[in-house]
C-alpha cells in the first residue's frame, strides 16, 4: 500500500456539509502516478518505487530520461519522484497508482512550495506590529531596535529581519479528505495547502 | 469544463426559482436547535444578490418590531428549505442599500406589472 502520491494544485471551493456547514476546500488533482523504476535494499540500499507523472512529449525529454522511461512502457512524464515503500517488491514497473488509495475522512499531509513573496518587510514576513500610522509617528514598518550596544557588539544569529520570504518547501499537516473524486483524479481538501494553482503537490496519508 | 467548475454544478441547487432585487421573497430556512430541526420562514426584500457558482449570496432585508434585520444566506446552502417568491419588485438598481435609510412609507418598493 502506498501511503503518498503527487498531484497538482487546480484551486480553491467551497463545500456545503450536510448540516448546512459551509467549509473552505481545495480541489487537487491527483496525477496517476507511474511506476517506471524500483529501487531495493539489496542495489540502493533502500526500500522504493520511483514514479512518473504528467505525460510529457517524447521529444521534450531528454535522451538519457527517455532511455530510462522506456524500461517501463512507452510513456514519458514531466515529472519523477520517488515514494518511500515498505517493500518494492509489491509493485510493478508500469504499474498505475491513482487517487484510490485515499478516503473520504482520512487525514493527509501536503507538501509544496509556498508562494514566493519576495524580499519582505518585517511585518509581513515575522508578524511584527509595526508603528501607529498617525499622530506624528514617522516609524510605520521599521523592524526598529535590532539589540542592545557595545554588550554584545553585534546582532543576534537569527534575529527577525526582513528579506526573501515564501517560495519554500512548506507541509500543512492533518488536512482532511472531502470527496475523493477516482473518474476525475481529484480529491478535496479542507482548508488551503500550499503554493499557486497548478504548482505540483506532495500528498501523505497522515497519523497522529 | 473546468474540473471545479465542474464539481461545483453538481451541487448548486436548481430548485431556488429565479429571483431579483426587488423581489419580496419568503426564505423557510433550516433552524437546528440543538438536536430538533424546525423550519423558520424569513420574509422580506432581496436587497442584493451576489454573483458567483457555490459562492453565490443574497441579502434579504425586513422590519421586524420596528428593526430592521437583514439576513445573508448562501444561496447554495442545504439549510435553505425552499424560496417562495411574493411579490416582484419594480426597482432601478441592482444593489438596494438605499432602502437601508428609508423608513415607513418610503420604504415600499412598488410592484412590477405583469
Amino acid at each position: 500500500m502506498v501511503g503518498m502520491l503527487f498531484g497538482k494544485k487546480l484551486g480553491m471551493s467551497r463545500y456545503f456539509l450536510e448540516e448546512g456547514k459551509s467549509i473552505p476546500v481545495t480541489i487537487v488533482k491527483v496525477a496517476p502516478c507511474v511506476v517506471v523504476q524500483k529501487k531495493t535494499s539489496e542495489k540502493d540500499g533502500y526500500e522504493a518505487i520511483q514514479v512518473g507523472f504528467e505525460p510529457q512529449k517524447e521529444a521534450r525529454v531528454t535522451k538519457p530520461l527517455r532511455g530510462h522511461f522506456k524500461k517501463a512502457g512507452e510513456r514519458c512524464f514531466k515529472h519523477v519522484r520517488e515514494i518511500h515503500v515498505e517493500s518494492a517488491d509489491a509493485f510493478e514497473v508500469g504499474q498505475e497508482i491513482k487517487s484510490d488509495i485515499f478516503a473520504v475522512g482520512e487525514r493527509v499531509a501536503v507538501t509544496g512550495r509556498s508562494k514566493g513573496r519576495g524580499f519582505a518587510g518585517v511585518v509581513k514576513r515575522w508578524g511584527f506590529a509595526g508603528g501607529r500610522d498617525t499622530h506624528g509617528c514617522r516609524s510605520h514598518r521599521v523592524p526598529g531596535s535590532i539589540g542592545s550596544s557595545s554588550d554584545p557588539s553585534h546582532v543576534w544569529k537569527g534575529k527577525k529581519l526582513p528579506g526573501r520570504m515564501g517560495d519554500k518547501k512548506t507541509t500543512i499537516r492533518n488536512l482532511m479528505i472531502v470527496d475523493v473524486r477516482p473518474d476525475m483524479d481529484v480529491i478535496a481538501l479542507r482548508g488551503a495547502v500550499p503554493g499557486s494553482k497548478n504548482s505540483i503537490l506532495r500528498i501523505a496519508r497522515f497519523e497522529g | 469544463m473546468d474540473i471545479i467548475e465542474g464539481l461545483e454544478r453538481e451541487q448548486m441547487r436548481l430548485d431556488i426559482p429565479d429571483f431579483k432585487p426587488g423581489d419580496t421573497i419568503k426564505v423557510h430556512a433550516r433552524i437546528k436547535e440543538g438536536d430538533k430541526e424546525r423550519i423558520q420562514v424569513f420574509q422580506g426584500a432581496v436587497i442584493r444578490k451576489r454573483k458567483g457558482r457555490m459562492g453565490a449570496t443574497f441579502t434579504v432585508r425586513k422590519i421586524s418590531y420596528g428593526i430592521g434585520v437583514e439576513r445573508i444566506f448562501p444561496l447554495h446552502s442545504p439549510n435553505i428549505d425552499r424560496v417562495e417568491v411574493v411579490t416582484r419588485g419594480k426597482v432601478r438598481r441592482g444593489r438596494l442599500y438605499y432602502m437601508r435609510k428609508l423608513k415607513g412609507k418610503a420604504a415600499r418598493i412598488k410592484e412590477k406589472r405583469a
